[in-house]
Parts: structure tokens; C-alpha cells; sequence
């Protein structure tokens, strides 16, 4: 790091921005107020020339943090790139000329806010440094694949071909998981008519012969403690003793199990030897091995009813509310083992939506043309009887609620249950009072997977239904735990082909991750950032909101119960620092600092100029993404905001906003992503945290005798391009409703 | 039942979507139906309470195995012919022509529905204009009146006696073609040598697809 | 010579003393002024129609139509067929289009035909009267023979079903086609704009299901009145005798007072290039067109 700063402010008047400024008083905003050493204009900033002058001033005049006021700081990333110097974004394109009108009234407050942000850009790269990377980086690059079923077997193979070093470790004697107790397999290729070999066999002989895939079988995870690059998991074997590998990062494809079908017994589950699931189904087929299919009494089967969504997609309550995402296919697939060995066999499947997307629908029409019949019902109940059983159903097409089918064999399609191991957010239920007959409740205690050594939990947070949390629109795999990943029906229901295709996925995150951690680089979403967090510990009131608030468990306590960061653990989102109430944690280039600075840098008009002037907090992830593109389609909106883009909502300090209402800003717009259960927060808990921290802010505006408006909170997802705009002015028009701050001038 | 029905529901014995496929008119566009109800929304709208079933719900019937229903349902003998249906399908089902051969079938096999007046119309329909070549239209509109007897048909031909007159008056219902003159082709005998051939090869053909 | 000659295929109901005599003559007329000659196809047999599906299945119906085929190709080689019915050209080109992709079917109807004494060699084109006057003239030519425009009246352009669907005309919408407003336009006519120009009067169902189909006819009048329009036109002899002839029934079940002209295009057509009404056929009309008839004696 230079011992001696030097600052430089570089405007650009190229794209209209020459045209619509007075780019002179930019340069005077710059070296007065903005206290830049060194202030030169381009009229293409972009260019070689532009990106060389700038090069040039860095490497031979000394300047070590640079303001370049010129566009969004989302565009030219790759020609203003420099990375040993600290860089600030006056947006003044996007954020200026784009969004206002090119009219005469307008060309005074148009400046006014293009001053502002030069001054803004100025004021944070003076309290900036340009990060060097946490040295607290492990270096191992073995990837650790929890589970051996065809998720695992696939992530473990895509690893091991990728160069990187493999530990499978499975809980069973042989790899394969569900899929090896398949006597055949949806297909997977054209022309999807007819099931194919499960692949098991292939994959296994894959693995045998990789030499950089090392195969625990009969084994499970005692221990998992570390960071990413430098995890210890320790490794129980059934007979033998405990093994220690050093690890780099892990992918979890743990499962699912099928619904117990002993909780549907008005199914016949249970009662009958003929009623089977799914899972039944495949044992009769692999006894019968392509030839014609009996039942458990050797019967042969010459009429068999499909039941789809037992106990699945329920309305009541009672069973799984969700689809298995896979189990129609399975039953076009089962009933063709039996329409292949005799087109004679009568093969009903009752359903009520047949999901079969993509080539599985030419694999249903396939079932269609082999004489199955599909027919839309829903069962009530199969009575066992002496030789057959009585499917009685409601069908759906007719609308006949007492329809019924004599049928050999029943085949329940159950649905799926994860593999997710413990809940670590579940709350102790009270125990249930003990009704008058009922047998008591045996609580049963889930099995940790990971024993992951973190104080959050030995297991990865869950989600809805207990399957793993992860990011569902944009990073499926990424959990909350930093380099763990989660792959196939752990994660969400699905079927063989899209484990595999998700299970690839996993692996490619977590060698990224590695990677990236060996690095000292953040992994998703900041992929590829320096910065990490470091708190003054002196000032530190052991609190412990950071260690709480962090969603990604990056925090633990030290001995004097002081926060202990793990660098590699963590995603950069700043929630820790947004949380800290003495305000002692800080990033580098992302500070209490930094942001205070810009809040403070705004010149704001005095009470009688009819001038307000409105904070805008932005999510640098969908919000400040949004205004850009807002401006890219010329969608206007107020001159009175001056935008500010935050890592996550989570990382707002309450400072800003009491300092900000303090030195006589008007309004505050804070701007996040959709928390909750449908979350969109790039940071999972960030927004949501940041929220709650916020609610807060409510105190200090009765403190400071402001109207309760004055602080907006605004969910914006990436695509209101078109709404955001109207929301800001019709935020300002409310803000010139209620008048001028009183705090102005002090 | 009749004797054609059993064998072929023997035939298809648990396979009514091959059947319709094979033996009906444009049957094997059924299994493309993707049960939208555009083809029952657009039928002319006074014909919805005549339907046992819409369109798409016949389709789903046949693929549900739903013979007996199918078949002996007044359903398909709704069809006015407009083609709304098919140009409309975003799957390009023929979905008019689907109807009349589900209802053609139907028919062939002695299932449809007894005093379908459709039914009766097409099969008078079909006589009448084979028998020399040309539609005699007072011929035609004889027969189609006196469907239900005697008295029904004077009855019938009182009450549109006033639609009859206007037809005379405007010069456009020769009542000389109700004695044996009116308009035919010179080549009746080829007709119906022509016409002999086409049912049997036909037949023939049905029959084959059913044997394979 | 002639500048359009094509093989004439006129229908049952277009022939002398049937239900759309007068669409013949009028059509006959039409043709002399655009200089169109039509040759009947010596011994031409009925289509069929869509009704007759259920008794004659689908071969015979093919074949009846792949006797016209054979009797145009072989007697008036080089011309297309041009039918004035819409059922009649919707079933020619349906049975000339199956068989061009079924190679068995049109096996099969070789065989058939050969009973005849006939057999196809290449399906002329078929195409229906108002194609040849859209396409193969176009409204210019059209407009030129205009000597009496039909100013300042109103009419419907009932398109109806089978010239609409599932063919159509000149690639026209099938929800919205405007090939029959534009005709009346080019004769000097107004075309009212109306909800029901597409709606299916009933077709062949008037006879076996009259109720429902006098229910379609009532709405297609009703809205015609509704929007202004004092007569309602029509490309198709069933569309014609079905909005025409049941306007007393109707009138008797839904009290209505229904009485509108229903036309044919080609009338209007000899009407404005200064026909007389008799060439237009107009005493072929069962509800008389009054406002036409004056106009054509004027």
C-alpha cells in the first residue's frame, strides 16, 4: 500500500454528459469542495486514450485513489480496472443526464445533482483503501461429496474430471442410492419411448477407475469443522476407525426418502400385500426381470391401477402439500414394464394434472400408444379384497364420485421427503397433549449429516418442508453455508435427470469456491472480492449482534468472547457491519465511512430554496440495477435524490439515516429486495434483518419530532424499471407535501 | 350392441385411443389434444346445451378408455361444420373432422344414438344426392319431414309451408322434381359403380388396420 | 377470347329452379361484364357437402369429388375449378388436398374412379368464385365496369363459415375477414361493422336441429339490424337460405320483426354495373329487396 495518498478526479464529457453540464463547474465541485489533488476531463473517458491518461497518473504521478464521474459504476467495469487502486463511481450518465429532461427548467437542478455526485464520488474514495485480500486462506482443494447416490456419484465424477481431488463418502455399503434399487429408468434419450437402464453400473465403474476419487463406503461425517479451503471433516467408519481429511469445500446429495406409505392406510397400504408403492413396484419388476410381472403371492398381474399423488399435493394438511416432481413419469414407466412383457395386462393410471414436462411427454405418449390408459380421478379409497382390490374414486371427467376399478395390484405414488439431516431453526414443540387412546407420539430425532462444527448448527438452514435453503432463482445451489452446496432432491424435488444436471452445477460452484477461497476472494455474489470485514476491537461491547445477524455463520467468539471472523467463510454482504450499534466493524472499501461520507458531501439548499433533497439506499443487487436501467430507457424521475448504492439492505448502519435527517435531508428511500418466504435477497437474511433493523428508525423520528414518512421502505426487485421511477417522484411529491426538514442550516 | 361393436371392442379390448387412432377418421390427432377448451369455446354458443361433452373432454374420454360413453354419446352429432374449432386449436387438431369420424364410427358400428336427427339428415343426405348424381332438393326436404311418420311430416310441412311458398313463389323450389324430373347426372350407373368400390375398398382397408 | 377462363362447378343449389337459382344468374351476369367465361364440367356431381359424413365415410366422399376432378382435367384441361358454393369448394379442395398427402387414398380413389371410366392424372386448382375475383383480378378491376354506384346504402357482410375456414380468402383473418366488406365497398356500397359477421348460421343443423340453429340465425340478424344495416350479403347459397327464408319463423318464436334482405355478393356487383334486376336476379329473393329493385329500375 502507498504511504502517500494522493487523490485524482477524472470527469468525462463524452455520451451528452459535455452537452448537458457545465462540465467546468464539475472540475471546480472536484478540486474545492471534492479536495482532489488532481482533476482532469476527457471527452471519452472509456477509451484507450481516456483509460491510458488515467493508467499513466497511477503508474508514473503517484495517485492512489481515484473519482472517476462518468457513468454507472455497472458500466465500463472492464476499461476503468484497476486493481491496485481504490476506485469511486460519480454516476453521473445514469444517475444524471439520463433520468432528467433536456429542457431549460431543468438544466439547474440537472447540475445541482451532477455536482452533488462528483462531490459524493470524491468523499468516498478519501475514505477508501483498496483492499489486499484476507490472509487467513486455506489452500485445500479436495472437494468433499456427501451422499452416493446419482447425485453424489455425478458431482464426484464432473470434480474428478475437472483435475480437482474427490472424497465420496457414503452412508450405505454400495454406491447408487434410489437409483440402483431402479429396475429401469425414465429415459433419457431419443426417442424417449421406453425406460432405459438405470446407468448405476456406469457410473460406479466410473468412479472405481478415477484415481482421484477416494470412496468411503458404510460411512457418515462424525465432524466437519473449518472454513472454506481449510475444512477438517472427520470420517466414521462402520467398522473401523475415525479418518481426518482435509478439505477444500463439500458438496451435500443427500436425498430423499419416499413418504411412508403406512400413513396412507385408506389406501390399502399395509392391509395388502397387493398394494404396493413405488418403490414395491421396482422390487416386483427387478423379480420379474423383463419377463411377465407377478405380485408378492406370484399371481401373475393382469390389471393394475396406478394411483398418482398419494399422499402428495394435499390440500388438508395432513400428508405432503408438494409434488415429487418425478413420480408420473415413474408410473408411465412402471406401467410400461408391464404393458412390454404382455400388451394384455389392463394399466390404468388415475391422475389428476400428469406433470411429465419436456421429452416426458413424448415418453407419455409413448405409454398412450402401448395401450395405457390415463384417466383423470381422485381416490378415495382401495379396499384389499380376497384377490383383487376395489380402487374407488372420484372421476373427474364424468364427474362421478363412485366410480370404481377391480384391479391385481395398486401402485401408490407417495412422494419424497429430504435427506436434509437437522432442522437448526426449529422450535422445541410443545409436547403434544396425549389424547385418550392414541399411542404415544415417539418423537423422531433427525440424524445430523455434516456435524458441521459452526455455532449456528451442525446442519445447513432448511427451507420449506425441510428441504435445504438456497437461493431459488439465481443460485439454486448456494446454501448458507460458504462452500457447501447442496445437489439433487436434498435440495428441491426433482428427478434423476435434473439431479444430474443440478449435481454438475454443485460442483463447479464449490470448485469456484475453492478456488476462490485459496485466493482470499469472496465466492457469490461478490465473486472475486478483496474486501472482508475486521471490527476495533477496542471499541467492541461483545454485544454479539454481528455473530447473531451474520447469515452466512462467517462469526464466532473468541475466548474473551470478542467476534472472531472467518474471512472465507463470509459473503461480503456487510449485514455485521449495518447491525454493530458502537459501529466498530468495517470493510476497507465499504465503511460507515465511506457511505457517511457521500451522505455528508450532498449540498443541501436551505429551507426556502423549495429544493428537498431525498437519500436514496440502494441494493447494489436489484435495486441500483434497476435505476440503471430505468435510465437506460430515459424513464425520468425527481432531480431532488441522490442515490447511493449498499451491498444489502442489511448492511444500512441507522447512523446514516439519523445523520442524514440530522444535516437536513428531506426524505430517506431505503431500497431492498423481498424478504420472507418468497425471499429474492442475494444475502438470503439481509434484507430481512436489515428490515427489522430499521423498523427501529421510527423512535428516532418522534426523537427528532419528524413525520414518520420521512424514512421509506421500498421492495424492489430488479425488473421495476418501469414502476421505480413513478415510485421516487410520487415518494418526492408526498416529501413536498409534508414540507421542508426543519434540520436544515444546522 | 350390436355383433361390429363387440368384435371390435373386442378387438381394442383395453385400447380405445388405438381404436379411434385406427378406425376413425383422423383418430390419431386425438393423443394431441392438450385440454385447453378453446374447441368449446368456440362452437357456436346455442349448441353448448345439446353437448353431453365438449370437444376436449371427448378426447380426454377416448384416451381415458371411456368407450361406451364416446361412442353412444349425441356429442359429435352437434357439429355444424363451421371449422371454428379447427382453426383455433393451437395444437392443429382437425378437430372438425375428428367429430364427424368419431361420429361416423359411431355410426358404422350401430352404437350411436337412436333418432339422432344429424344422423338421419346425413344418411338422407347422402342417398339422396348418390342416388342420381345431384341433390333433389324437394326430395330431400320430403324425406326429412316425414322422418317421424305421416301425420308428423303433414304437420311439419304445415308449418313451414310459409318458408315452402316463398321458396315456389321466388322460383327457387321446383316441386316437378318431387315427380322424377328435376336434375341428375347422365353417368348414374358409373356413380354408383364408383361409389360401390369406395365403400368396399374402404372396408377393406378399416378392416386391415383391425386385423394387424 | 376470354381474359380468365376457368371450369365451371356450380353446385346442386345453383341450378335452375334451386334453392340459389338466383346466385346462378347473377353470377352469370357478373362474369359476362368482368369478361370471365365459366364452362360448366360436363356431368358434374355433388360434393357431398360436410353433412353427409356420417353415411358415406370418408373414400366415397373423396371420390365423389375426384369425379369433378377427373371430368375438368379431361374436358376442360389447363382451366381451374371454380365452384360459387362454399360447401362445394370447401369439399373439393379438402378431397384434393388428402389426396396429394395420402398416396394410399388416392390409390384407392384411382381404383374407385376407374369404375367410372376415369382416372386423374394432376387435380386442377380449385377455388371459389370470390378468389377469382380478389385474386386473380383484384378490387381495381373490379371498380372499372362501376356505373352505379350503390351510394348510401348500408349492408352487412355476413362472411359466415366455410369460405372463411379453415381455407379463408386471400390469407384474410379468420376472426376478422374483410374480403366481402371490401366488395361491397368497391360497388359503392357501406359496409356496417358488426359483431356477428363470422358466427355459423347452422349450417346443414337448420333442418335437423332448427331451434338451435334458428337461435344462431336470430343473433346474426339481430346484431346486423342493430348496427345500422338495412340488407345482409353472403358468398354462400346455405348462409343465404338460412338467413333468409326462417325470418318468419323466427319472427313467430322471439316476436321479432325480422324482414332483411339477405343478397348475394354477385347481385350487388350486376346491380352497380348497371344490371337490370331481373340479371340480378332480384325476384329470386324470398324477402324482396325493395330499396334494390328501385334502384335498378331507376
Amino acid at each position: 500500500m502507498a504511504a502517500e495518498k494522493k487523490h485524482a478526479a477524472y470527469i468525462c464529457s463524452g455520451c451528452g454528459l459535455g452537452e448537458r453540464l457545465d462540465i467546468a463547474a464539475l472540475e471546480a465541485a472536484a478540486k474545492k469542495e471534492g479536495k482532489m489533488q488532481v482533476v482532469k476531463t476527457h471527452a471519452f473517458l472509456c477509451s484507450a486514450e481516456g483509460v491510458a491518461m488515467i493508467r499513466n497518473d497511477i503508474d508514473n504521478d503517484g495517485v492512489t485513489h481515484v473519482a472517476i464521474c462518468a457513468c454507472s459504476r455497472r458500466a465500463k467495469t472492464e476499461a476503468f480496472n484497476f486493481p491496485t487502486t481504490a476506485i469511486s463511481r460519480g454516476n453521473l450518465r445514469e444517475g444524471v443526464i439520463w433520468v432528467r429532461p433536456d429542457t431549460d427548467e431543468a438544466r439547474e437542478t440537472t447540475q445541482e445533482m451532477a455536482e452533488d455526485y462528483v462531490r459524493m464520488a470524491c468523499a468516498e474514495v478519501k475514505a477508501m483503501t483498496q483492499p489486499s485480500g484476507n490472509p487467513n486462506t486455506g489452500m485445500n482443494k479436495t472437494l468433499l461429496v456427501v451422499g452416493g447416490g446419482m447425485s453424489g456419484m455425478t458431482s464426484a465424477l464432473e470434480a474428478a474430471k475437472a483435475g480437482y481431488k474427490v472424497v465420496l463418502v457414503e452412508k450405505t455399503g454400495a454406491l447408487g442410492g434410489w437409483a440402483a434399487k431402479l429396475y429401469k429408468r425414465v429415459p433419457t434419450r431419443e426417442p424417449f419411448k421406453a425406460p432405459q437402464d438405470n446407468g448405476v453400473a456406469d457410473l460406479v465403474a466410473q468412479i472405481e477407475a478415477d484415481a482421484n476419487i477416494k470412496v468411503y463406503l458404510n460411512s457418515t461425517l462424525a465432524k466437519t469443522a473449518g472454513a472454506p479451503g481449510r475444512f477438517k471433516v472427520d470420517i466414521a467408519m462402520e467398522s473401523g476407525p475415525t479418518v481426518t481429511e482435509d478439505i477444500g469445500a463439500i458438496v451435500q446429495a443427500t436425498g430423499f426418502s419416499l413418504y411412508d406409505a403406512n400413513k396412507l392406510p385408506h389406501l390399502g397400504y399395509g392391509k395388502s400385500p397387493h398394494v404396493v408403492d413405488q418403490a414395491g413396484l421396482e422390487e416386483l419388476a427387478r423379480a420379474a426381470n423383463g419377463g411377465v410381472m407377478k405380485r408378492a403371492d406370484g399371481k401373475e398381474v393382469k390389471s393394475v391401477v396406478f394411483v398418482q399423488c398419494a399422499g402428495q399435493r394435499d390440500a388438508t394438511g395432513e400428508h405432503l402439500s408438494y409434488c415429487s416432481g418425478y413420480c408420473c413419469n415413474t408410473s408411465v414407466k412402471q406401467a410400461m414394464y408391464f404393458k412390454d412383457a404382455n400388451p394384455d395386462v389392463d394399466c390404468v393410471v388415475l391422475y389428476t394434472d400428469l406433470r411429465t414436462p419436456g421429452n416426458g411427454e413424448d415418453f407419455y405418449r409413448s405409454a398412450q400408444n402401448k395401450g395405457v390408459i390415463f384417466s383423470k380421478g381422485v381416490v378415495s379409497e382401495v379396499v384389499p379384497g380376497g384377490n383383487a382390490c376395489t380402487v374407488k374414486f372420484h372421476d373427474l371427467i364424468l364427474d362421478d364420485k363412485a366410480a370404481q376399478i377391480e384391479a391385481d395390484l395398486v401402485v401408490l405414488a407417495t412422494g419424497v421427503v429430504p435427506n436434509s439431516g437437522v432442522n437448526i431453526d426449529a422450535v422445541p414443540a410443545a409436547p403434544a397433549e396425549a389424547t385418550e387412546g392414541a399411542a404415544p407420539v415417539v418423537e423422531e430425532k433427525p440424524i445430523s449429516i455434516l456435524n458441521l462444527d459452526y455455532r449456528q448448527g451442525p446442519d445447513i438452514p432448511q427451507f420449506k418442508f425441510g428441504f435445504t435453503d438456497s437461493h431459488f432463482i439465481c443460485f439454486p445451489y448456494e446454501t448458507r453455508r460458504t462452500a457447501i452446496y447442496t445437489a439433487g432432491p436434498v435440495r428441491r424435488p426433482m428427478d434423476i435427470a435434473q439431479a444430474q444436471e443440478d449435481a454438475t452445477g454443485a460442483a463447479m460452484k464449490a470448485i469456484q469456491a475453492m478456488e476462490n477461497a485459496g485466493l482470499g476472494k469472496a465466492a457469490h455474489p461478490r465473486a472475486g472480492d478483496l474486501s472482508f470485514p475486521t471490527a476495533r476491537l477496542e471499541g467492541c461491547t461483545q454485544c454479539k449482534r454481528c455473530t447473531v445477524e451474520c447469515p452466512f455463520g462467517a462469526i464466532d467468539e473468541d475466548e474473551k468472547r470478542f467476534p472472531l471472523f472467518n474471512e472465507s467463510r463470509c459473503r461480503r454482504c456487510g449485514t455485521c457491519m449495518g447491525a454493530c450499534p458502537v459501529r466498530v466493524i468495517s470493510f476497507e472499501n465499504y465503511s460507515v465511512n465511506t457511505v457517511g461520507a457521500q451522505i455528508k458531501a450532498v449540498n443541501i439548499p436551505d429551507e426556502f430554496s423549495e429544493k428537498p433533497r431525498i437519500l436514496i439506499l440502494a441494493c447494489e443487487n436489484d435495486a441500483y440495477p434497476a435505476l440503471d436501467m430505468a435510465a437506460m430507457n430515459r424513464n425520468e424521475y425527481s432531480a431532488f435524490v441522490r442515490a447511493i448504492p449498499v451491498r444489502c439492505l442489511g448492511s444500512v448502519n441507522t447512523i446514516w439515516i439519523t445523520d442524514a435527517l440530522n444535516s437536513g435531508y428531506d426524505g430517506v428511500m431505503l431500497m431492498g429486495c423481498k424478504h420472507g418466504e418468497e425471499y429474492q435477497c442475494h444475502f438470503v437474511k439481509g434484507s430481512e434483518l436489515g428490515r427489522y433493523r430499521l423498523s427501529k428508525v421510527g423512535d428516532t423520528l418522534k426523537n427528532m419530532n419528524l413525520e414518520a414518512e420521512r424514512v421509506f421502505d421500498l421492495e424492489v426487485a430488479i425488473t421495476d424499471i418501469d414502476t421505480l421511477p413513478r415510485k421516487i417522484n410520487d415518494y418526492a411529491a408526498k416529501i413536498q407535501e409534508i414540507g421542508m426538514s426543519p434540520f436544515k442550516g444546522f | 350392441m350390436s355383433n361390429a361393436n363387440e368384435q371390435m371392442a373386442a378387438r381394442y379390448k383395453n385400447n380405445f385411443l388405438k381404436e379411434i387412432e385406427e378406425q376413425a377418421e383422423m383418430g390419431e390427432w386425438v393423443k394431441m389434444c392438450m385440454q385447453c377448451g378453446v374447441c368449446s369455446g368456440s362452437c357456436p354458443t346455442n349448441f353448448h346445451p345439446g353437448w353431453d361433452h365438449p370437444p376436449q373432454e371427448i378426447f380426454m374420454m377416448i384416451r381415458a378408455g371411456k368407450r361406451e360413453e364416446v361412442l353412444t354419446s349425441n356429442s359429435m352429432w352437434m357439429c355444424t361444420s363451421c371449422y371454428n374449432c379447427y382453426v383455433r386449436c393451437p395444437r392443429k387438431l382437425p378437430i372438425t373432422h375428428i367429430m364427424h369420424g368419431i361420429a361416423e364410427y359411431a355410426y358404422r358400428l350401430g352404437v350411436a344414438p337412436k333418432f339422432q336427427p344429424t344422423l338421419h339428415l346425413s344418411q338422407t343426405f347422402w342417398n339422396n344426392c348418390t342416388k342420381t348424381g345431384r341433390v333433389n332438393e324437394v326430395k330431400l326436404t320430403q324425406s326429412l319431414y316425414f322422418k317421424d311418420g305421416f301425420m308428423a311430416g303433414i304437420k311439419k310441412g304445415l308449418e313451414m309451408k310459409d318458408v315452402a311458398l316463398g321458396l315456389v313463389k321466388a322460383k327457387r323450389l321446383n316441386i316437378m322434381e318431387a315427380l322424377g324430373g328435376g336434375h341428375k347426372c347422365k353417368d348414374i350407373k358409373g356413380i354408383q359403380a364408383m361409389l360401390a368400390k369406395a365403400k368396399e375398398l374402404e372396408a377393406k382397408r378399416k378392416a386391415a388396420k383391425a386385423a394387424a | 377470347m376470354a381474359r380468365k377462363e376457368y371450369a365451371f362447378y356450380p353446385g346442386c343449389s345453383s341450378q335452375k329452379g334451386a334453392s340459389a337459382s338466383n346466385y346462378l344468374t347473377s353470377v352469370e351476369s357478373m362474369c359476362k361484364t368482368l369478361d370471365i367465361k365459366i364452362t360448366e364440367i360436363p356431368d358434374w356431381n355433388c360434393c357431398g357437402a360436410s353433412i353427409s359424413y356420417a353415411e358415406a365415410g370418408e373414400l366415397p366422399r373423396h371420390v365423389m369429388n375426384a369425379r369433378n376432378f377427373a371430368l375438368a382435367e379431361s374436358n376442360l384441361p389447363g382451366q381451374d375449378i371454380v365452384a360459387t358454393c362454399a360447401a362445394c369448394w370447401l369439399g373439393a379442395r379438402e378431397s384434393k388436398e388428402r389426396l396429394e398427402h395420402n398416396s394410399g387414398l388416392m390409390a384407392d380413389t384411382q381404383e374407385a374412379l376407374k369404375e367410372a371410366g376415369l382416372n386423374i392424372k394432376a387435380i386442377p386448382e380449385i377455388k371459389h368464385m370470390v378468389e377469382v375475383l380478389i385474386e386473380d383480378l383484384g378490387y381495381d378491376e373490379l371498380k372499372k365496369p362501376v356505373k352505379k354506384p350503390l351510394a348510401g346504402m348500408k349492408f352487412a357482410g355476413y362472411v359466415g363459415c366455410q369460405t372463411n375456414r379453415p381455407f379463408g380468402i386471400h390469407g384474410e383473418s379468420f376472426e376478422n375477414p374483410v374480403y366481402l366488406d371490401k366488395l361491397i365497398e368497391t360497388v359503392g356500397g357501406e359496409a356496417v361493422p358488426y359483431d356477428q359477421k363470422v358466427t355459423c348460421c347452422g349450417g346443414a343443423l337448420a333442418f335437423s336441429e332448427p331451434d338451435k340453429a334458428q337461435a344462431q340465425i336470430k343473433d346474426i340478424i339481430e346484431s346486423a339490424y342493430d348496427n345500422g344495416a338495412e340488407m345482409l350479403v353472403t358468398p354462400c347459397p346455405l348462409c343465404q337460405a338460412n338467413t333468409e327464408v326462417y325470418q318468419g319463423q323466427i319472427n313467430k318464436k322471439y316476436g321479432t320483426k325480422f324482414n332483411m334482405p339477405v343478397l348475394y355478393y354477385s347481385q350487388l356487383m350486376v346491380l352497380a354495373y348497371g344490371g337490370s334486376a331481373k340479371e340480378a336476379a332480384l325476384p329470386g329473393n324470398v324477402i324482396r329487396a325493395r330499396k334494390l329493385e328501385e334502384f335498378a329500375g331507376k
